[in-house]
């Protein structure tokens, strides 16, 4: 349990939002052309990050909006928030 | 076995005010080199080893565990052991648990008690009423014993549950497997411990994995924290940590790692004798044999390996357990935990081989590992031992998520995982 600071909305409790998983796993350009080794890869491989994770969040009981979320999966402090589309403000 | 256990030996030391029971395992340092390593001393990885050493006659092998045996998931979960599971693959690994369980006191000749006080789901909506009744079918095709019990039924077996049609979510009817039970989550740890030790494994605590070393596609060895040890097998069996695991090899797995809480209550004179599981509400209630009852709570929806868990998860569980048990609303919670679950996208259990050739791995066990502790050790020590996998397990490879051939419980089973 932690607060989240919405880029649009600011501060708010971690229960309005919903967790979207690892981010920045970018969808494949050719979808026709994939294997089923790297359709595999895309759908179910996560890294499972246990220290700093980068990941998406959705505001899903407030704005409704996306963003990403720089957080460490050890302690659940988050380090940075920035809007989908910006890059990371730390070192990826 | 020396040292057995029996009335015998109990009331001998009861003559010298038990203070001469010997240690039931050792505590060796690690040697540089064996024949298969075991990364992760619970239950599962306990189980492994000591079937490893028992049918497959590998007794030169170590159970490597950072923190102490049986202190992760085994010793956080809700103990609750059951096999009615819908899909043929997953009926067939819980049963075969099941049928161990029956006759694994005697075996390890450590009390694990196990209690077969049946386990009993309850419907609260026309969905859970089709679905609980046709895995009530579906576990009878499969020879696992299943009833579907209405509304007074259930009341007759919990009387204490509130059957009031007037409730948010009233109990509708019910699923009852008069097998399913529980066992002390310690004792089996414990148990399979002393029995793998006994056997010649080496069992190392406080000796935490730092790397997998490969040389070209072949595992050759493990960095721990009491230094490098030689193995061409390495089986991992890590719950929650599986990834971090993975990543040191180069691997990745279809994991996401998740807090799931438990909380138990004050303890209180017997009043529920069953087990008693609701997952449209999601609670599940039993009572320990010191009187407290042991309550699950769900996983948290994201990300974390805080060993806490969030206080909203624990609300809404006591918020259910309130409704559907007014009898409990004035009794207090002693204590809550969390333990980090491993959950596949397919909420069923990998137990398989890698790219990486001797390195193998039983994760993904999500909110419902306990339950297949004696079976899940027994098929990784076959999988392990012959570089194949046992015919119960063959399903469960890691290889699912290419294919496309999921054991998709999610949904399926009796429970959300």
């Amino acid at each position: 349990m932690f607060i989240i600071n919405c880029p649009y909305c600011g501060e708010r409790d971690q229960t309005e939002f919903s967790s979207g998983g690892e981010a920045h796993i970018v969808r494949p350009k050719q979808p026709t052309e994939l294997s089923d080794d790297e359709w595999a890869e895309f759908l179910f491989m996560r890294k499972n990050i246990k220290g700093i994770q980068f990941e998406r969040w959705n505001h899903s009981h407030g704005c409704r909006k996306w963003f990403n979320v720089v957080r460490d999966t050890s302690n659940d402090k988050i380090h940075a928030v920035y809007k989908m589309g910006e890059k990371p403000p730390v070192n990826k | 076995m020396k040292n057995k256990y029996s009335i015998f030996s109990l009331i001998k030391n009861a003559f010298s005010s038990h203070e001469n029971w010997q240690r039931a395992w050792r505590d060796p340092e690690p040697k540089k080199e064996y024949d298969a390593i075991i990364v992760g001393g619970g239950g599962h990885g306990l189980a492994t080893a000591y079937y490893l050493a028992k049918k497959h006659k590998m007794t030169n092998i170590a159970v490597v565990e950072k923190g102490w045996i049986g202190g992760g998931n085994t010793g956080r979960n809700t103990t609750i052991i059951r096999s009615n599971y819908l899909w043929d693959a997953s009926a067939g690994l819980y049963d075969h648990a099941l049928k161990i369980w029956e006759s694994l006191s005697q075996e390890l000749n450590y009390n694990v008690m196990f209690s077969q006080r049946g386990v009993m789901n309850l419907a609260h909506n026309l969905q859970d009423v089709r679905d609980l009744k046709r895995r009530t079918h579906a576990n009878r095709l499969n020879g696992i014993d299943a009833v579907w019990l209405n509304t007074d039924e259930v009341k007759k077996f919990c009387p204490i549950i509130n059957t009031s049609p007037d409730i948010r979510y009233p109990v509708l009817g019910g699923t009852l497997q008069k097998r399913a039970g529980t066992a002390r989550h310690d004792a089996v740890a414990w148990g399979y411990a002393r029995g793998a030790d006994q056997l010649g494994v080496d069992i190392i605590q406080n000796c935490e994995v730092k790397g997998i070393k490969r040389d070209g596609d072949q595992v050759i060895g493990i960095e721990t924290s009491k230094g490098y040890i030689k193995s061409k097998k390495i089986g991992v069996v890590a719950a929650g940590h599986s990834s971090v695991i993975a990543n040191m090899a180069g691997l990745k797995l279809p994991l996401e790692s998740k807090p799931l809480q438990a909380l138990v209550s004050e303890p209180v004179k017997p009043i529920i004798d069953t087990v008693v599981m609701s997952n449209a509400v999601h609670a599940y209630v039993s009572q320990s044999d010191k009187g407290e009852l042991v309550i699950g709570a769900g996983t948290d929806s994201y990300i974390s390996y805080t060993q806490k868990g969030s206080h909203n998860i624990v609300e809404e569980t006591l918020r259910a357990i309130l409704e559907l048990y007014p009898i409990f609303s004035r009794m207090k919670m002693l204590r809550q935990w969390g333990g980090i679950v491993d959950i596949c996208p397919d909420a069923s259990p990998i137990i398989s081989k890698t790219q990486v050739k001797g390195l193998y791995f039983n994760c993904g066990w999500g909110t419902g590992g306990f339950k297949a502790t004696p079976g899940s050790g027994d098929l990784f020590a076959h999988t392990i031992a012959n570089d194949e996998p046992h015919k119960l397990n063959a399903a469960f490879n890691i290889n699912r998520f290419v294919s496309g051939d999921l054991v998709d419980e999610h949904g399926a089973a009796a429970v959300a995982h």
